[in-house]
Order: structure tokens, then sequence, then C-alpha cells
């Protein structure tokens, strides 16, 4: 029955620029620090005092605008939301309505079928944090205004995402342009990235949308999706019985797995938005949006298209590749060393994030210079070493970060592919093990491994494996 | 005693002059006169101030202001000192920093005597919204002194002070100026930083000077003017007085506006300003009529669009983070409304409720959007006289001062009090009261002089004319 029905959704989050300063005012936006210590009688509302924008939170804004390929509005106007409530200072938020800084952009994901899709991009507006209301025992309710004024930008989507699934896809590409702009934390956790998601259903074909609900307090990207999931579900459930879709705002409980309306009452808000009289319009000219297009990084979706021509790799390896900008360049630099670059995009995902993680470092920690380990890749290629003393260089690379040459030479780690060396030691093993030599003459081709094992634990895993396979392949089946 | 600031400052130096004493005079000439209500509150170190400015002013490095005594109207910050805007909810505040304008006058070396009452939160035209009472006008105290800036126009008309701050929002500076015949300017938006001016109506707030002279109004406006980067809305323009002597007043075009002398406009307001003319003529002047065709407008506009940016300015007063709260409240909700419903007076709460309905949804395009484009046609018709025209002159308001209660049960007639002067603060350009006669009850008479954006000079220039040579007061 569900099958009929598809979801129609829509994405705001709302992303804490990482500006030094607040948005109108000179205090610190500094997560963490003491109640009440980054504030001054701007970001607390006193009576008679004005705001004054940070131009930087201009331009991070316009950064995100050009990177979703948005227009930037040369001219945009601040808006005042009025509503009460005790963690918001003024009695009103100063945000964008009409002409917001930036309109109509685009983020591409990936479908389920592996096209490229474009989820469009609404507007990008400018508009200052409230404060934290801080619940205690006894009914005590504390206010830290730390965060009254901290700048954040919304990122409102068309609605254009048709799945849970997609909804994660477009917040995952979506952070990862934040983090590649350098513009936001994207720390969850923090609240320096908060998701509303907007969500209504429809019959597959039909143009017709039954009534539209909003779910808040997503705190996770997965719980974004579960929220989806569960809502989509719950919509459909009420159209089969008859029932009406009322239009309100939800909450989800990541706890039990539900989403519960929010009461009537704090949701009934008219914002009263009208033009910010103490603040004249942005005005951003052209050059200004030149200046600033110059400045920006290669976009992911743009690494990751080269990442896969130059560097022939594929989809899944690309797409971890770039998932940091920091990784993508340590790749970069390997690859400056290495034309191996399967192999080095293999070392990449395999053990260098494997150390990643088992030491909670990110790469900017990582201890192993890129010039080493592409080094280290090329000894491996190149026959000097093999893979598996390879692995063992790289240990020792953890705690040294020498040239692999030299720990090779120092340690004694020299592949043997010495013919002769290796057929007096084959013929000798062979000799001691003359039953499990008749049993491979028999058949039983997988005793070679057991034979393979044995030069290996000879030669301390220095022996080239392709070469012993052979001589063992030739001298078993022959030696009768 | 003296007839201006400089020559208070000659007297200081050549001795004659105590600054000290004669401050010490001014407090008991203030406490003296207690009845008029013209001020909330007294500055602390006053006398000690004037010692030590005294001796700055005999080592010969002072300030432009040196020994001014100012008095600031209560909705402007003074660091320290209670700012109450005359309203119930902030009774008990104190700022924690001073308004650009009062750190300007202070770098001065001018003396801040104290806060002077206004209407509450500067809404309302005769000084009657006030929650520490009523301020009298000194000309007869059974009359208002106009508002809202009553208390700063009464501390200079009766001496109490040298001069003072007010701010105009759509004629608290010129009317009372004109109720009690003293000159006050409104200058043009922007000439002068609104940092610490708590606002009313952010996009119309102006703070600009009381005198009972020309030459002290031109000093205190070249001290407060100029750019302020605490200011968005800050012009980056400064008045000089400089300015002033490079211009023949002689040669300016003036223009009076023929939809000002319609109704309700009082006989011998009308019979002065028309003399005015008539003098202004002789002595070969060249003057005529102007129109202003959407002046008509212009009440219904203002107070759209001030209640509507003042429904929001003073939605901060809460009683969450400051000023008063209602104690006996349990809930959120109960506290946000009883503390508004107790800490706000009668006048505040009417603007509020009309400036929270034209900003609703589904009206907001009716009022709102529409009075801002009567604004924008407002400013369009005075761009047209400007065209042709250096200065509009124009009676100030269109009676002298009323009788205290004669208005308050009638609001829409109290608002008529400012049919003459909300135009210059929809369009943004500056004003000018100048005293010009008295009416039949000795009371005083008003003239407005309006120019284009940033041409005080021009208004200042003319006055003096009137002011030394038509021999008008």
């Amino acid at each position: 029955m569900h099958e009929i029905y598809e979801p129609v959704i829509g994405l705001e989050v709302h992303a804490q620029l990482s500006t030094k300063t607040k948005i109108f005012c000179a205090c610190s936006t500094k997560f963490g620090n003491p109640p009440n210590t980054n504030v001054c009688p701007v970001c607390l509302g006193h009576p008679g005092v004005l705001p004054v924008l940070n131009k930087k939170v201009v331009e991070y804004s316009i950064k995100m605008g050009l990177a979703v390929d948005a227009k930037i509005n040369s001219h945009s106007v601040f808006a005042r939301k009025n509503y009460f409530y005790p963690d918001l200072p003024k009695g009103y938020q100063i945000s964008q309505f009409e002409l917001p800084i930036c309109e109509n952009g685009k983020i591409d994901i990936t479908s389920q079928d592996g096209s490229i899709k474009s989820i469009g991009i609404k507007r990008i507006h400018m508009e200052e944090d409230a404060g934290k209301l801080i619940h205690e025992r006894d009914n005590e309710t504390f206010i830290d205004a730390n965060r009254c004024g901290v700048p954040l930008i919304e990122i409102v989507t068309e609605p254009d995402l048709r799945s849970p699934k997609e909804a994660y896809d477009y917040l995952t590409n979506l952070k990862l342009i934040l983090t590649y702009l350098d513009i936001c934390d994207v720390n969850m956790e923090e609240g320096s990235l908060r998701c509303d998601a907007n969500i209504s259903i429809r019959k597959k074909g039909d143009k017709k949308l039954y009534t539209r609900t909003e779910i808040k307090n997503l705190n996770s990207f997965r719980n974004v999706e579960k929220a989806l999931e569960f809502e989509f579900n719950r919509q459909i459930d009420l159209i089969e019985n008859g029932e009406d879709i009322v239009q309100q705002t939800l909450l989800w409980n990541a706890d039990l797995n539900e989403a519960t309306p929010m009461r009537g009452k704090e949701e009934a808000h008219d914002y009263r938005y009208f033009p910010e009289p103490d603040l004249v319009p942005a005005k951003i000219s052209n050059d200004r949006i030149d200046e600033i297009e110059k400045s920006l990084p290669e976009l992911p979706s743009l690494k990751f298209e080269r990442f896969i021509k130059n560097y022939s790799l594929s989809k899944y390896d690309a797409e971890i590749l770039i998932s940091s900008i920091e990784l993508a360049d340590y790749f970069e630099k390997v690859c400056k060393t290495t034309n191996e670059f399967k192999s080095a995009s293999n070392w990449m995902i395999s053990e260098v994030l494997k150390y990643l993680n088992e030491h909670k470092l990110d790469i900017t920690q990582f201890p192993i210079s890129p010039e080493h380990l592409g080094k280290l890749i090329n000894l491996i290629k190149d026959g000097t070493i093999s893979g598996k003393i390879g692995k063992d260089v790289f240990e020792f690379m953890f705690n040294s970060d020498e040239d692999p040459e030299k720990i090779v030479n120092e340690k004694g780690l020299l592949q043997i592919s010495d013919l002769s060396e290796l057929e007096v030691m084959i013929d000798s093993i062979i000799a001691k093990h003359p039953k499990d030599a008749e049993d491979y003459r028999n058949g039983n081709k997988k005793v070679i491994g057991f034979f393979v094992g044995q030069v290996m634990r000879e030669t301390n895993g220095k022996a080239n494996p392709q070469l012993v396979n052979k001589l063992l392949t030739e001298k078993l089946s022959r030696s009768i | 005693m003296y007839k201006n600031h400089s020559e208070k400052v000659q007297k200081i130096i050549s001795g004659i002059l105590d600054l000290k004493e004669h401050t010490k005079d001014l407090l008991s000439s203030i406490e003296k006169n207690s009845d008029l209500n013209a001020f909330n509150s007294i500055s602390k170190d006053v006398v000690e101030k004037a010692a030590s400015v005294a001796e700055k002013i005999k080592s010969g490095k002072h300030g432009k202001l040196a020994g001014m005594t100012v008095a600031v109207k209560d909705v402007i910050s003074v660091k320290n000192e209670p700012l109450t805007c005359s309203s119930e909810i902030l009774k008990n505040f104190k700022p924690l920093y001073d308004a650009t304008v009062v750190e300007k006058l202070l770098e001065e070396d001018a003396i801040i005597i104290g806060k002077t009452n206004c209407d509450e939160f500067a809404m309302g035209s005769s000084n009657e919204n006030s929650a520490f009472g009523p301020v009298l006008n000194p000309v007869n105290k059974n009359r208002v002194p106009g508002g809202s800036s009553g208390g700063s126009a009464v501390a200079v008309a009766a001496g109490l002070c040298d001069a003072s701050l007010g701010t105009d929002t759509g004629g608290s500076i010129r009317q009372p100026a004109a109720f009690v015949g003293i000159y006050g300017l409104k200058p043009t938006y922007g000439l002068v930083s609104r940092f610490g001016l708590t606002a009313y109506a952010s996009s119309f707030d102006s703070i600009g000077p009381f005198a009972n002279n020309l030459d002290d109004l031109s000093a205190i406006l070249e001290v407060i003017s100029g750019e302020d980067k605490k200011d968005s809305t800050s012009s980056g323009k400064k008045f000089t007085r400089e300015s002033l002597e490079n211009l023949d007043a002689s040669k300016l075009k003036i223009g009076y506006p023929k939809e000002f002398f319609g109704k309700g406009i009082q006989s011998e307001v009308k019979e002065n300003f028309l003399k005015v003319i008539q003098k202004l003529k002789s002595a070969g002047i060249e003057i005529s009529e102007v129109s202003l065709p959407h002046n008509e407008y212009s009440i219904a506009a203002y107070y759209i669009l001030t209640t509507a940016e003042a429904s929001s300015n003073l939605a901060r007063y809460d009683g969450v983070r400051y000023g008063v709260r209602d104690l006996n409240s349990t809930e959120l909700k109960e506290m946000y409304e009883q503390t508004r419903s107790i800490g706000f007076g009668k006048e505040v709460k009417r603007r509020i409720m009309l400036g929270t309905y034209v900003l609703s949804s589904g009206y907001y395009d009716a009022y709102y959007k529409k009075a801002q484009k009567v604004r924008r046609l407002i400013k369009n018709d005075f761009d047209n006289v400007f065209d042709n025209f250096d200065l509009i002159l124009s009676p100030t308001t269109p009676t002298t001062a009323f009788k205290l209660g004669e208005k308050t049960n009638d609001p829409l007639q109290m608002y008529l009090a400012d049919v003459y002067t909300t135009s210059a603060n929809l369009a943004g350009i500056p004003g000018l009261n100048i005293p010009i006669g008295f009416d039949n009850d000795n009371l005083p008479i008003g003239m407005q002089l309006m120019s284009n954006q940033f041409c005080e000079d021009k208004i200042i220039s003319f006055a003096k004319i009137l002011e030394n040579e038509m021999n008008l007061s």
C-alpha cells in the first residue's frame, strides 16, 4: 500500500557561521565559555543600542551562495521577525525576509539509481541566533545569552526531496560544502548545524499534495532520516484510515523514535516581519562577488569528478577521499610521489583511515608524510619489498616517519627475489616434507599454501611471493 | 548674565563668573522650580565636574563646549545615570554606556546636568504621558510645554541650564520649542548618531539641540553631528560652523506651503506668520507660495509607520532581563502580560497595539506598505520644492500651547498638534523652530524652517537674519 505514495520533503538548515565575532557586535562567538560572558549591551538588547553588520558574515554567506550556484542579490535587506521568548533579548530576531542574500541555487545528490539529481536551494539568508534556556530543578530557568547574536545562515531547499534517504544525502553534501568553505563547524551536538524538515505526501503521479507538517528537534542526519520515515508512514496511515492530516509542528523524540505535536499555542506565531530600520541594506558589488568567487576552494563535487578522471578511481573511493579537503590533499600529495593511484587509494582507505579512527585523529595529525607513503607504495610496486613487509614498514613509519627506504635497509627487509637463493631453499624444504610433496602431486593443490608458509617463515616474510609461488609450482610438479 | 556660551567662557576666563558657584546656583534654581517637573534626575557630582572644567578653562586647554550646562532628555543614555524614558517599566534602570552624543558632549567639556522629563518613550505631544507626571510650561503653568521633549524645552526656557538635547520623531523638539518660545532643531536623519537613543521609531528618531540662541545651537550641533561607526544609519556627514560663514542667507529662496493654512490653525498663529512673510518680502527676500500636496496624509502615514516600529522596538521591555518585572506571576506569558500592563502607560499601549495591528498578516500591505509609499510621495513633494527653493517656512504648530488636560482624552486632536512637523521626519529633512512672537494670551508662537537634507547651514544662516535683523521676538 505504501508504494503508491511518495513523500515531498523540504529542509531548512541553520548553519552557525564560524566568524570570530557575533553578527551585530564585537562579542566573541566562542562555544563553551561560562554563561553570559560573551555579551555586551548590543547583544543583550539594552535600550538605545544599534546593530552593526559584521562584514565577514556577508562574505561567508556569499561563499555559500556561490558554492551552490545561487544568485547573489546585490541589494539584500534585513528584516525583523517579532516574537516573545526569554532567549530573544530584543523581542525580535534580525533576519531576512524579502530580498535574502542568495536565491535559486542547487545542490546535487546521487539518486538510488546512480543518476545525479539537483535539489533546488530556494534561498539562503543571514540572521542572528537566539540565546539558550537552561532548565534546572525546582522549575527554575536560566538564560545564557552567549549565543545571542551568533551569526547563522538559513539554507532553505525547494520541496525537491522524494525520500528520507535523499534528505540524508542532501544533508551530507551540504555539510561537506560547509566544511570545504570553512565557514561552519558543522557540529550538530554543539548546535552549529540544525535542521527542520517539512513533509507532505501525495499519490505517485498526482500533483495534489496532502497537508504538510513540520518536524523540529532533529539532532543528527540519521534522526532526520528516521523522523521523515516515521512521519511519512504516519501520514499514509492517516490517509488510508480516512483521517485528515493536521497542519502542525512535530517534535522528534530520538529516544522513543517518534514525533509528537508541539503545543498549539507555541506555534501560532504571526511574526510581523518588516524591514529592519536600524540597518541599511547590504550592498554587494560584482567586483566583490568576483573577488570572493576567486577565493573559493575546489568544491567537493568538482573534486569528486576530477579524482575519478585523473586518478581512475571508483566512485566509492573518490567519495571517501574527498570527504575532507585535508584528506584529499594528502592523497594528492601521495600521488605526486607515486603513480600507483589505485594502490595509494587502497592504502589511504584501508590503512591510513583505520589508523586515524583507532587513534581518534584527523589527517592533519597523521604522523607519516605523504611523500614517505608514496615511496613505500613504490617500494612494493618495484618488488623491493613485499606487500606484507610493506605493512610492517608502515608500522615503523608511524613512530618515526622515517624514509621507508632507510627503514627497509636498516632492518634488512629487502625482498628476496634472488632465484638461486630461493631455489636452494625450496629444494631443501621439499626434501624435508616428502609426504606433503606427494599429496600435491596426487592432486591436493591446496597444500602449496603450506610450502609458501614454510618459505616465508624461513625468510621472515621477505621472499617475493609471486616468485615463491612460481618456483614451488614448477618444482612440486616436477620432482618425482 | 551672558547672551551665549562664548560670552560665558569669556566671563569665566576674566573671573567675572565662577563656574562652580554658578552651577551650584543653577542646581538650587532647579530645586526651586521643581513644580515645573522638568527633570527626572540630576547627575551625580555636577558641582565637582564644574570645578574641574573651570580649572581646564583657566589652563586654556578646554573643549568647545567647556562649562556649558546641558540637560539630556531621559531617553538618551548617560552611563550610570538613570535611563527611565519616563516609564514605570524602566524606573530602576541604569545604562552601562554613554550615548555617542553624550560621549561627544563630554569630550568637549560640557556639563551634563541631569535627565529631563518627557512623554513616556517619547510618545506624546504635551508631556502629559510621563510616569513622573506632566511638565508645566514656564510661560504659563496652566499650559502644556509640548512634547515629547517637554522637560528639555522647559529646562532651557526656564533658565535651568544653558542648552539641552531632545529627540524628535514627529515634532518632539520643534513643537515644545514653539510652545515655550526657544530654538529647537531636528537635524537631518543620519546627521547625528542615534547610538544610545532609546528607540521609539528608528527610521524617524533624531537627536537635536534646544537653545535660547543660534550660536549655542550651532555649537552643539557641530559637536554632536558626524559619523558614528556604531550607527549604521549614520550618514558620515558633519555640520560645521565654518559652513555658515560663506553663506549669503539673504540670497536664499524661501517657499511657504499653501496646504499649511487650512482649518485648525489658530488665527493669531496665521496672522503672525503672514506678518513675517510681509517683513521678509519688504526686506527683499525672495519668498513665494509652494505646494506640498501630500502633506494631508502625513499624520496618517506617520502614525502607521512609527507605531509599527515602536511595537517592535518596545518588545524588549518584557521583565526578563532588566527593568521592572511583575513578581506575582507564576507563568511566563502571565509575567509578560502583567509586566507590560503595569509597566507601560496608556499612550504607549495604544501605539503598541496600533503598530502590532498594522504589521499583522493580512493587514501589512494595506497599512504598512501603503504608508511606506505615502512616505515616498511626501519625500518627493519636498524634493520638488527644493529643486527651486532653498528653504520652506511654515508655522511650527497650528496652535500655541494648549491647556493641561485639554486633549488627553482625545488622542486624534492630540496627534493633530504635529500636523506641520511630522512630514520632515517622514522625509528625513531638518527643521528648526524659531520663536516669532506671542498670541493674545502671551503664549509663544513658533515658526519652522525646513531645508533639504544636510542643509542645516542654510537653515541656521537664514534664522540668523531673522534673529538679528528682523527683530522678531
